[in-house]
């Protein structure tokens, strides 16, 4: 049968699925079978495109049509309108937010033109759970390649050349970590992706896994061949339902093209991999808590040394990469070291992904490369601020990283950089936020997922993080005191200096950068009283104006707890005592009258 | 599905499957590859353009010739239907009239391989907005 003359690529990551893609697609195909086209156009469902902001999406190849936000309404009028006669539907299509003009072809849009998709390569290109599609796109020959003509020490030399550090946060060089396992003794040995992504807002490794879980099967393949083991597991949340499904579909079919399991490619390597789900603590991304949960143990950490490489899962020599770190693999050892260092900057090669999230006009996956700012990231492919509202800041690296701010904007995005910034790469979760933001509010609410994920066996971070909170909840209340700030610096730096783990050691980060970068919000907050954004509730006096009141009632019928009294035609008043500073009044009032304090 | 057991074994089943996701690599950089636009409005149908296309996506591939072929709308020469209209990489587009298999076969052949012009052309007599 004669290829299919049209792709239509619809997007079956976990967002787009939620907004009932899968029924679009369904849709789809239904609507080209019922037009006569079953062999002329072919629906695909695909991993992730990145931009969730507009999804679902749908992608038409050849001509590269990209249209948003599609319901499984419009299926009938895409195959109607532009697979049978060729005319683009141009309500579905995306429109730049800063030209108002319409951009059909996705490589016209702010969002793609600085990306670099090396990680996200096959990501909304390829069906997931299609392994012929992965070999089509050079799939499973960098395992040929290496099994059959490179030597364990050739390929590690490759991957230490190439520059590749560690995509989970702490950008270990890659390479080195491989030679160390490779050395250790021991017949026995493992290989371990850490699929564990906790970070709010991150959402990387389940993207990869469910867009393209070959690429992370081919890697750890390849891994075990590098350092001696013939075992592969991957740590996974239960939360990822979508993404365990993709990954056990994919490694069914590897077993079965006999891409794992015995004898690979009739060469003497044999490997497999199996699943290992984790319960979805924060703390189980550090690699030896990670291990322990995988025994069946705690998920706890221990003291490194000894660090996995030497003795990790059942006391065997471990070698634990994250996804990323794994979906870079192949590529590289595809197109050569050579090639990957070109990209980046001398410390940090090759691009990260970062998931956008917060106050940016699009949401959502991008893969840019080493050494971009931080101003084009935000502002060019993330669109700049929502609503044209002012940037405040961003917070990079999860609760583990650091906030920082507009004088920041010009930092090159690499491991060393963002270190002297005060934050850290992290895995890549990126939060915007804008004026409306109280950073005192936002510093809380980190340490409040660090003080319930610490897993509570060292001190300092089970108990000083717990102090800390306390010292930031009173600061929200209005009932901080002139030396708080200095207690909160003293405590964090006892607290990274003295945890266990990087969870503990980086638990204060968030509250440490903020106060570095917008201490005079701490300071309204502890000497004024007053929240300069007005987010903490116990610090806002909601107030009528009586030159603005006219008397309409509007206020007092939305009051949920008749807080509001007063005459019509007549100026109303607030009760502060039984206000509950819902905002109710506010949003109701046509005269601007009622304002806070 | 019999496994496979040997590299050659792997490359062979790629080049055998590389056609069906290669419109997506090539979709990628139309603008370095010739891009072939069949007008597909109701009319062109009629007339027999998908069969046109159908021919000429799976003439390319036979001949190896790199092309990103696409539909459109309706081009207003309905006269002359189906109408095809070819952009080679660095030259000015060029619409071709009546064109069924033998007349696809021609603009291939002779225009696409060769640069050399062959009957159809309809004078193009308006100009496009975003250019």
């Amino acid at each position: 049968m004669a290829d299919y003359k049209i792709h239509l690529l619809v997007c079956g990551g976990t967002g787009c699925k939620s907004s009932e893609s899968q029924i679009l697609a369904e849709h789809l195909r239904s609507s080209i079978e019922s037009q006569g086209l079953s062999d002329f156009a072919q629906v695909i469902g695909t991993g992730c495109f990145g931009f969730c902001e507009k999804g679902p999406i749908v992608k038409i190849i050849p001509d590269n049509t990209f249209y948003t936000q599609v319901k499984p309404e419009d299926a009938k009028e895409i195959v109607e309108e532009h697979i049978v006669k060729g005319r683009k539907v141009s309500r579905l299509l995306y429109k730049d937010p800063k030209s108002d003009k319409i951009v059909s072809d996705s490589k016209g849009m702010e969002f793609y033109k600085k990306q670099v998709r090396i990680a996200l390569r096959n990501c909304g290109v390829i069906d997931p759970e299609n392994i012929e599609e992965y070999i089509a796109r050079d799939g499973y020959a960098s395992l040929g390649k290496v099994l059959t003509t490179l030597t364990p020490e050739a390929t590690i030399e490759i991957i230490k050349k190439s520059g590749l550090r560690g995509r989970g946060g702490a950008g270990f060089p890659t390479g080195l970590k491989w030679e160390i396992t490779r050395q250790s003794p021991g017949k026995e040995k493992y290989v371990v992706c850490n699929a564990d992504e906790g970070d709010p807002g991150a959402f990387m490794d389940r993207s990869i896994l469910e867009g393209d879980p070959h690429s992370v099967i081919e890697a750890m393949a390849i891994n075990g061949y590098c350092t001696g083991a013939s075992n592969g597991l991957v740590y996974i949340r239960a939360e990822y339902p979508l993404a365990i499904e993709r990954l056990k579909k994919a490694i069914e079919q590897a077993r079965e093209y006999g891409l794992l399991g015995e004898r690979i490619l009739g060469t003497d390597f044999s490997f497999d991999i199996n699943l290992r789900y984790g319960a979805g603590a924060f703390v189980c991304g550090e690699e030896t808590a990670l291990i322990h949960s995988m025994e069946g143990g705690r998920g706890e950490p221990t003291m490194k040394p000894p660090f996995p490489s030497v003795k990790g899962y059942l006391g065997k020599p471990t070698n634990v990469n994250n996804v990323e770190t794994f979906a870079s693999i192949p590529v590289i050892i595809n197109k050569g070291y050579e090639w990957y260092s070109s990209i980046g900057t001398e410390k940090s090669k090759g691009t990260k992904v970062f998931a956008l999230a917060g106050k940016v006009n699009n949401v959502g996956l991008i893969e840019v490369p080493m050494g971009i700012t931080l101003r084009e990231v935000i502002f060019e492919i993330g669109g700049g601020i929502k609503n044209g509202k002012k940037f405040k800041g961003v917070q990079i690296g999860g609760p583990s990283g650091g906030c920082l701010t507009y004088k920041h904007l010009d930092v090159p995005i690499d491991y060393e950089s963002l270190i002297a910034a005060g934050a850290m790469m992290g895995s890549g979760g990126m939060i915007i936020m804008d004026e409306d933001d109280c950073m005192v509010d936002v510093a809380k609410y980190f340490l409040d997922f660090t003080v319930d994920e610490s897993c509570g066996k060292c001190t300092p971070c089970r108990v000083g993080n717990k102090r800390m909170h306390e010292l930031l909840n009173n600061i929200t209340k209005g009932n901080g005191t002139k030396d708080d700030i200095d207690r909160l610096i003293n405590l964090g730096n006892v607290i990274k200096d003295t945890s266990l783990c990087m969870l503990g050691q980086s638990a204060p980060n968030p509250v440490l950068s903020i106060i570095e970068n917008f201490r005079e919000e701490y300071e309204a907050h502890i000497q004024d009283k007053k929240c300069p954004s007005g987010v903490c509730k116990a610090l806002m006096v909601y107030e009528i104006v009586p030159e603005n009141c006219v008397g309409c009632t509007a206020c007092a019928r939305a009051c949920p707890v008749g807080a509001i009294t007063g005459e019509r035609k007549e100026v109303h008043r607030i009760d502060p005592a039984l206000c509950i500073k819902c905002g109710a009044c506010m949003d109701r009032c046509k005269f601007n009258a009622v304002i806070v304090n | 599905m019999t496994k496979i057991k040997n590299l050659a074994d792997l490359r062979e089943l790629k080049d055998k499957l590389q056609s069906k996701t290669k419109l997506r690599d090539k979709s990628e950089s139309p603008d370095q590859l010739v891009q072939i636009k069949v007008a597909m409005a109701t009319c062109c149908i009629a007339s027999g353009s998908r069969e046109t296309m159908n021919y000429i996506v799976d003439e390319l591939d036979k001949r190896n010739i790199d092309a990103v072929v696409t539909q459109t709308g309706c081009m207003g020469y309905c006269y002359a239907e189906p109408t095809v209209e070819v952009i080679v990489p660095g030259k000015e587009p060029i619409v071709f009239g009546y064109v069924d298999a033998k007349r696809a076969d021609e603009i291939i052949e002779k225009y696409i391989k060769g640069g050399m012009l062959v009957e159809g052309i309809i004078p193009v007599n308006y100009k496009k907005i975003d250019q």
